[in-house]
């Protein structure tokens, strides 16, 4: 086992950046998801750590040897990384057992361990009957598992998933994730884990780095990634985040500050250090927003939509304030809301979003 | 560090030393020295030979008469190819293994032969005509002596070619792709229209560049059809140039080869641009679509294809077979004067001939070994490289095969006319330079399947094996080698089979002991002697046979698609 350390990476191709000026440490043991919309360079950036691209800028580090960089690039095959595909990529022309064993062979191991530690892996994985099988004829879950396998018995340093769920059923997902998380626990590996499924990353990693237009939004847990983004990329993209705009009164204390917006005041959580401004954003998460009284400090608006979910409704509201922007929330049974309809609403809590280059323009 | 960086780039490197002498020996080098004997003839620039050239009429009556032979030639083929091929894969025809085989058959049938058949067919002494007592009376022209009958005969000899290539392809293509255009509501015709057939695209595009190539190239079909008819092309025209005037007009026939190598070039490149403008590679893998019912027509249908079969194989092969079993020209063939002397004599008596069989077996097994050990890395580079000269790699390799056989055996004549530098060592006159003349023509004919499998590989089944520690020799070796291996294979089957029986390049480069059998064909074509011209022809066309029979008894113990004639 061993950590990552990337630096500062870059890749272009032509006049196209795909990945500009990206840094990412990753601990020894850590679980890291990539997260981000398609085309955001997530893929880029596992073939660089694989080491099937070169680097246009920047330096990789695994287990605190350089293996990537302007001058010198570690050939994928010495890297001791190992990889589940998101087509498997298993060998059809050789059985389970034999995929599985590829990388031992390739190292020389001898044939009696070789067998024993593919017997493990199998083990591992649960599929101790399907050695003598070829890959044709397994179900997508077993190809899964049998991939996994094939990379583990390597004892790779550190181990990269590339989409491994894109092709699985929901219910397979949904035990293929237990099974990920459950071979972390007992493995203990380093593992980056590229998707653009924020719900599979949020359950996996015990970090997620969300990536856009080839660039590291934030590198953060779960939590924090939900609670306070940094940017309204991050606060829009994790778990739908409202942005609103709004103006900041006074300055920081007690990691909480004064704001007004939509035409009322409350207090909101924000970073240390943070000043009054005329042009801040507030990321709003639909659980901070509920119904006010008349006399109560709130704003008002119109119900959009209604859509009814099945014990409880998801409401699309215009504010008054700002007409065209749409705030979103359940609500729960037995309350009905039809659209059209006229609420006052207020928000409870919100986060001042520190980084605030993309508000200006 | 440096130790695998010098690790990695020693065996990248080996390999691209490798390929790049193989170019330049197979390749460059004759197509070099071709150039310089138009253009600095004797060592001095002098553009008299492009001029004498460009001004002659000939010259430009058999480019025309080229292109339109190698058009007509290619479009013939490629429909009935295409046809045959969607038949035979997507409908529920029965007995297809043996239409296979026989449709196939043609193609591994030297062109020379089969001219001399349908010749034999259709001519005033016809045996097989003669015994039906329909044959046109003594004097007739016979109707194949013209550009229809070569435009025939070359659709016929290369339908095949294209039915094989295009075939391999709708085995690929995923039921799944089907089934989801006839859930959106697509008619058979329309799945075929708007789905088989743009898939189907690289595959035939790729077949017509092949075609054309081939039939731009072939000697053996107008040489015996448009030379009685006085209808020239390219390659007969340079034949005819060295017959009558010797080294002498070296010069001149080597301008000719390079204007027939520019309108192959036209086939090349069109090519490489249509199967680069858009992605055809598919990833998957599953059961081939349900075959689709023909009803009510498929009696129909089958009979057809079995007439098909009737008129392109079974006619000629029996006239083929009546020739070589009469006693002399002039006596009408009867159960009582039918003879096997002349099988006796072309394999008992004529020692050349006994030496052409083995010459020519030895020959053709070596350059289908070298062609299928050389593609399979060649094809890496010039499918998964990175590199930007690898665009000229194919080029450079289509080259040697896109010329006549009468060019690349001159060009193999002027390089090798003189001993070798340094070595000293002379190959002229041996058997050893119909061997680099073959070597250098059809390894073509091997990297064409092999980069085609290459394309439709997921290339993530190397990464696997590369993150698991492999280096690029044991991802060769192991990884690579058995996935791409049938596609090669199958061009090596090719190979064989078309070297077989070769004539053009061996009819210039044979020597006394160095003969093959295509040119003893010819030699006894030439002498008059056409009998026994159908007993060696139809004994090559039974060891075709044979070693079909024999290939096939190990079909089971081959990946699948290796050989084209079993489904």
């Amino acid at each position: 086992m061993a950590g990552l350390s990337i630096q500062r990476i870059s890749k272009h191709f032509g006049a196209a950046k795909a990945l500009d000026d990206v840094s990412i440490e990753v601990a020894d043991g850590e679980f890291l998801a990539v997260l981000g919309p398609s085309g955001c360079g997530k893929t880029t950036l596992l073939r660089m750590i694989a080491g099937f691209e070169d680097v246009s800028g920047g330096s990789i580090e695994i287990g605190g040897v350089e293996v990537s960089s302007l001058e010198s690039s570690l050939p994928p095959e010495k890297r001791r990384v190992g990889i589940v595909f998101q087509n498997y990529a298993l060998w059809p022309h050789m059985t389970v057992a034999e995929n599985i064993g590829y990388a031992l062979k390739v190292a020389r191991v001898r044939r009696a361990e070789r067998d024993k530690r593919v017997a493990d892996a199998l083990a591992l994985v649960d599929m101790q009957q399907y050695g003598d099988r070829r890959p044709a004829n397994l179900s997508g879950g077993q190809r899964q598992r049998v991939a996994l396998a094939r990379c583990l018995v390597a004892e790779p340093r550190l181990v990269l998933f590339d989409e491994p769920l894109a092709n699985l059923d929901v219910h397979l997902r949904a035990s293929m994730e237990d099974e990920f998380a459950k071979f972390h626990k007992r493995t203990g590996t380093t593992i980056v884990y590229i998707t653009h499924d924020q719900a599979e990353a949020m359950a996996l990693a015990d970090r997620i780095a969300v990536m856009d237009q080839g660039r590291l939004m934030q590198l953060a847990t779960p939590h924090e990634l939900y609670h306070e983004p940094v940017n309204e990329m991050v606060a829009s993209f994790i778990s739908q985040g409202m942005v609103l705009p709004a103006e900041v009164l006074t300055a920081e204390s007690g990691g909480q500050c004064r704001v007004r917006l939509l035409g009322h005041e409350l207090d909101v959580r924000c970073r240390a250090g943070e000043q009054p401004d005329p042009n801040a954003k507030i990321c709003i998460r639909r659980s901070q927003i509920a119904a006010a009284d008349a006399d109560e400090p709130g704003f008002d608006g119109t119900v959009v939509k209604a859509i009814y979910r099945g014990g409880a409704s998801r409401i699309e509201f215009e504010p008054d304030a700002l007409p065209g922007t749409r705030l979103h929330f359940d609500e729960a049974d037995p309350v009905r809301c039809e659209t059209g309809q006229r609420l006052r609403l207020k928000l409870t809590n919100g986060w001042l979003i520190p980084e605030r280059e993309a508000a200006g323009c | 560090m440096l130790a695998y960086i010098r690790d990695r780039q020693g065996q990248q490197l080996a390999l691209t030393i490798g390929i790049v002498a193989l170019i330049v020996i197979f390749s460059l080098l004759p197509m070099g020295r071709l150039l310089q004997e138009v253009v600095l003839p004797g060592g001095t620039l002098s553009l008299d030979i492009i001029r004498n050239g460009l001004f002659s009429e000939t010259t430009w009556v058999a480019t025309w008469n080229t292109i339109v032979v190698g058009l007509g030639g290619t479009l013939f083929a490629l429909v009935l190819g295409v046809a045959v091929a969607l038949l035979v894969s997507l409908t529920n025809v029965r007995q297809r293994q043996a239409f296979v085989l026989c449709f196939v058959t043609p193609l591994m049938i030297a062109p020379q032969v089969t001219a001399l058949a349908w010749l034999q067919l259709f001519g005033p002494s016809s045996p097989l005509l003669n015994i039906l007592g329909i044959a046109p009376p003594l004097g007739t022209r016979n109707p194949l002596y013209s550009p229809e009958g070569i435009i025939l005969l070359l659709g016929i000899q290369y339908a095949p070619l294209v039915f094989l290539i295009v075939r391999a392809g709708l085995r690929k293509l995923p039921r799944e792709l089907v089934e989801a255009a006839q859930s959106s509501g697509a008619g058979w015709f329309r799945v075929l229209r708007t789905i088989i057939l743009p898939l189907m695209t690289p595959s035939v595009v790729g077949a017509a560049a092949l075609t054309f190539v081939s039939c731009v190239g072939n000697f053996g079909i107008p040489a015996f059809l448009g030379i009685p008819a006085n209808y020239l092309v390219l390659p007969t025209l340079i034949y005819q140039r060295l017959a009558g005037g010797g080294p002498a007009v070296l010069s001149d026939v080597a301008f000719l080869s390079v204007l027939i190598g520019i309108i192959a070039m036209f086939g090349i490149v069109l090519q490489d641009r249509i199967a680069s403008r858009r992605d055809f590679r598919i990833s998957s893998t599953s059961l081939p679509a349900a075959p689709y019912g023909l009803g009510k027509w498929r009696p129909l249908v089958e009979t057809g294809m079995w007439a098909l079969i009737l008129v392109i194989l079974v006619l000629p092969l029996v006239g083929l077979i009546l020739t070589s079993l009469v006693r002399g020209y002039g006596i009408t063939l009867t159960a009582e004067t039918a003879t096997l002397e002349n099988y006796a004599f072309v394999i008992f008596e004529h020692a050349a001939a006994r030496r052409a069989f083995g010459n020519s077996l030895y020959l053709s097994a070596a350059a289908a070994i070298f062609a299928v050990f050389v593609a399979i890395p060649l094809g890496y580079v010039i499918a998964w490289g990175k590199q930007r000269w690898i665009k000229v790699l194919n080029l450079a390799v289509e080259l040697p095969y896109a010329l006549p056989g009468v060019v690349l055996a001159i060009a193999s004549l002027l390089l090798f006319l003189k001993p070798m530098p340094i070595t000293g060592v002379q190959i002229y006159n041996t058997v050893w330079i119909i061997l680099y003349a073959y070597l250098a023509r059809f390894l073509i004919l091997a990297v064409r399947p092999t980069v085609t499998g290459y394309f439709q590989l997921d290339r993530a089944l190397e990464e696997a094996a590369q993150v698991a520690g492999a280096g690029l020799f044991t991802r060769m070796r192991t990884i690579i080698f058995p996935l791409i291996a049938p596609a090669a294979v199958a061009g090596g089957l090719l190979i064989f089979m078309t070297a077989l029986c070769e004539l053009t390049v061996s009819a210039l480069l044979w020597s006394s002991g160095a003969e093959t059998i295509g040119v003893i064909i010819f030699a006894f074509e030439q002498g008059g002697d056409s009998k026994y011209a159908a007993a060696v022809s139809a004994i090559m066309v039974a060891t075709t046979f044979l070693l079909m029979l024999v290939a096939s008894l190990f079909a089971n113990r081959l990946p699948d698609g290796v050989l084209p004639w079993r489904d």
